[in-house]
């Protein structure tokens, strides 16, 4: 997983409240067995017409935001299904930030196993940052982890709060699955105590 | 000890670990998997020379890409990419020695109703599986709730999650329910008041007298929808009911194991006066069958309402109710039952159980589909058996409708059983997103009986109106 410190880019406004898992890779797409190629088929249904034009209303298709690394968004985002695709579409597209006031809790987890930072803040920061990702690819957005804020591109800066243990991983670029391997012993040790407890189990 | 719930008392029970900021290391019971959300997890324990740290608690069946025609044996029914994912599926599961249930084993079926009607899903466990419906196995009284692929690859690995614990909110449906009203309206009802980020955060306890006097089948349908309220899980506590369900299914403990098993199920109820973070209470009279208007499952109204206006929200809730009327093509004012259906679904793991089809059937004996085309998906081969012994598939066949093989189908549409653009569907499935059945496709949410009700009369109808001839 690439790490995540800072990220100065273009941010694409989507001012829409439940932007689920569906619209953001639709179910079509999820027959590959393979995590990447998924980016050009991001918003597929939003982005292209049924015989695969590109809708040229479409924020992502717009010159502008192209080249969008951030996106911000409003309340509950990533809501439905579990499908990681959704992260890996965002990612393989080139998105690796997306700001809204609310995430769906599975979408925000697989983001932070993919490097992408999922970031919460109130309505009046995201009307704000929204104003400003809609003045396009001059107007660049600031988002900066460590210090875990963003900075519009007037310098107005918002704090954000994130978990510290997926921050420390976010950061680093950390592999979960090498840390709880460490804890073998733990496990070993709660499997035993569980077999007497519950032996059913 | 201070008082704790029921989502309390199963999460103590399986921290394996919990590090100085409270993150924790959960131990998971079971582990269920299908063909979509896992081939990139065992890829990446094939890539790092991983094995399954416990295949015997971890269980796969095809379930989302499957074709359910009867002639599905044949792979010319699958597309090139659905069949390499099945047979993925295949693959690993023979290569890392986990139970499963292919497709042509009568056993087959939607991962969440074979989880429950095999015995693997027991009160007090963790279950996880890489889908966000895993919820329904919380009417168990077991903590489920969906993964996404990495989490996959990490519970195959150590058999563990890491996670934080969630907060605790009480959903109480109290006194009894009216006649023609469901399980589903329930649900459906409850994220209605909520909306569906209401649930963020939260693992869900649902309980209340109409709580208690619903079936298993009833309260998985509950569960299930937990996730479109924002909750990972919801959960009920075991009963009688539940001990009556698990006993003699073939993974259920037996002799000794089950008593010491039915000993610890009974601890398994949230303590009186435990805190619950967020409380709803809805009177359970109060429900009516309901039916979803829009593009969200928290547009939710009774059958009776009228389609609303845009006006009458706030926020970003007004431009999101133009989008979903635009979408469903709809306007403000028109009565509920005036809307025209094309197609009927009954299935899924929300509604595609045995008790789901009995209510349907009730509605259907004797008559005629108006509707231009209606599905039976049932949820398992084995809930399709037992519903062909009931004669209950002879009551859909000679109403009109297919009679389908077990899958996901129309419920996600990932198989060939689609919406055309435009076309208008009454589902008993769990979401009526854009798209959600098909590109273009228009889904309205229901019960199974008000399925049946709108595939009799061609519209969106009032299930009430259609007992009165059958009783």
């Amino acid at each position: 997983m690439d790490k995540f410190t800072t990220l100065t880019g273009i941010a694409a406004p989507m001012p829409l409240v439940n932007i689920d898992t569906d619209m953001i890779i639709p179910k079509q797409f999820l027959k590959t067995i393979q995590r990447s190629g998924l980016g050009k088929n991001l918003f597929d249904e939003m982005r292209y017409t049924l015989d695969g034009k590109e809708i040229p209303d479409f924020v992502l298709n717009q010159p502008a935001y192209r080249k969008a690394e951030i996106i911000v968004a409003g309340d509950n985002f990533g809501c439905g299904s579990s499908r990681e695709h959704a992260p890996w579409a965002l990612l393989d597209f080139g998105i690796r930030c997306v700001i809204a006031t609310s995430f769906a809790d599975i979408f925000y987890n697989n983001c932070f196993k993919n490097g992408i930072l999922p970031v919460v803040l109130p309505q009046e920061a995201i009307d704000h940052l929204m104003d400003d990702a809609r003045k396009g690819a001059n107007a660049r957005m600031t988002v900066d982890l460590e210090s875990q804020t963003v900075t519009a591109s007037d310098g107005k800066s918002f704090a954000f709060e994130v978990d510290a243990f997926k921050k420390h991983c976010l950061m680093n670029g950390l592999d979960d699955i090498g840390l709880t391997l460490e804890k073998a012993a733990s496990i070993d040790s709660y499997e035993a105590k569980a077999a007497t407890l519950r032996p059913w189990a | 000890m201070a008082p704790r719930t029921l989502y309390d008392k199963i999460w103590d029970d399986h921290v394996v670990h919990q590090a100085e900021d409270g993150t924790c290391l959960l131990y998971i019971d079971r582990h269920l998997v299908h063909e979509v959300t896992s081939p990139q997890a065992f890829e990446g324990l094939r890539m790092t020379g991983r094995k399954v740290r416990a295949p015997e608690k971890t269980i796969a069946v095809p379930d989302h890409n499957v074709p359910t025609t009867v002639d599905r044996a044949n792979a010319a029914t699958m597309t090139e990419d659905s069949r390499i994912q099945v047979a993925a599926l295949d693959k690993n599961a023979k290569d890392f020695g986990i139970n499963y249930y292919p497709v042509s084993d009568v056993r087959q079926g939607i991962v969440h109703i074979v989880g429950p009607e095999q015995g693997w899903t027991l009160p007090g466990m963790t279950v996880v599986c890489g889908d966000s419906h895993t919820a329904t196995h919380g009417a168990f009284g077991s903590l489920a709730h969906g993964i996404g692929t990495s989490e996959v690859e990490h519970v195959l690995a150590t058999q563990t999650l890491i996670q934080r614990k969630g907060k605790n909110m009480k959903v109480e449906i109290t006194g009894s329910l009216r006649p023609g009203v469901t399980a589903k309206d329930i649900t459906l009802s409850v994220i209605g008041a909520t909306g569906t980020a209401g649930g963020t955060g939260y693992v869900i306890e649902y309980c209340g007298q109409a709580i208690r006097e619903l079936s298993m089948e009833g309260r998985m349908t509950v569960c299930n929808m937990a996730i479109e309220g924002g909750a990972r899980a919801g959960l009920i506590a075991p009963d009688e009911k539940t001990f009556a369900y698990c006993m003699g299914r073939p993974h259920a403990p037996k002799g000794a194991k089950w008593e010491a098993a039915l000993a610890y199920w009974k601890t398994l109820y949230t303590d009186e006066g435990a805190h619950f973070d967020k409380v709803i209470t809805i009177k359970g009279e109060d429900i009516a069958p309901v039916v979803t208007w829009g593009t969200s499952p928290e547009d939710v109204l009774p059958i009776t309402g009228v389609v609303p206006s845009p006006s009458d929200f706030t926020g970003g809730k007004v431009e999101a109710a133009q989008r979903s009327l635009d979408y469903m093509g709809l306007t403000p004012g028109q009565k509920l039952t005036d809307i025209a259906i094309d197609t009927v679904f009954i299935g899924s793991c929300t509604n595609g159980r045995i008790e789901d089809l009995r209510a349907a059937a009730a509605i259907l004996k004797g008559k005629k589909i108006k509707v231009k085309r209606a599905m039976v998906v049932p949820g398992s081969g084995l809930v399709r058996a037992q519903a062909e012994e009931e004669g209950l598939a002879q009551i859909f066949i000679d109403a009109g409708f297919e009679w389908r093989l077990a899958g996901c189908s129309m419920c996600l549409a990932m198989n060939p059983d689609q919406l055309a653009p435009g076309e208008r569907c009454a589902a008993t499935s769990n979401r009526n997103f854009e798209g959600r059945q098909g590109r273009g496709g228009r889904t309205h949410l229901v019960s199974p009986g008000m399925a049946a009700a709108a595939a009799i009369t061609g519209h969106l109808t009032d299930v009430r109106d259609m007992m009165g001839e059958t009783v």
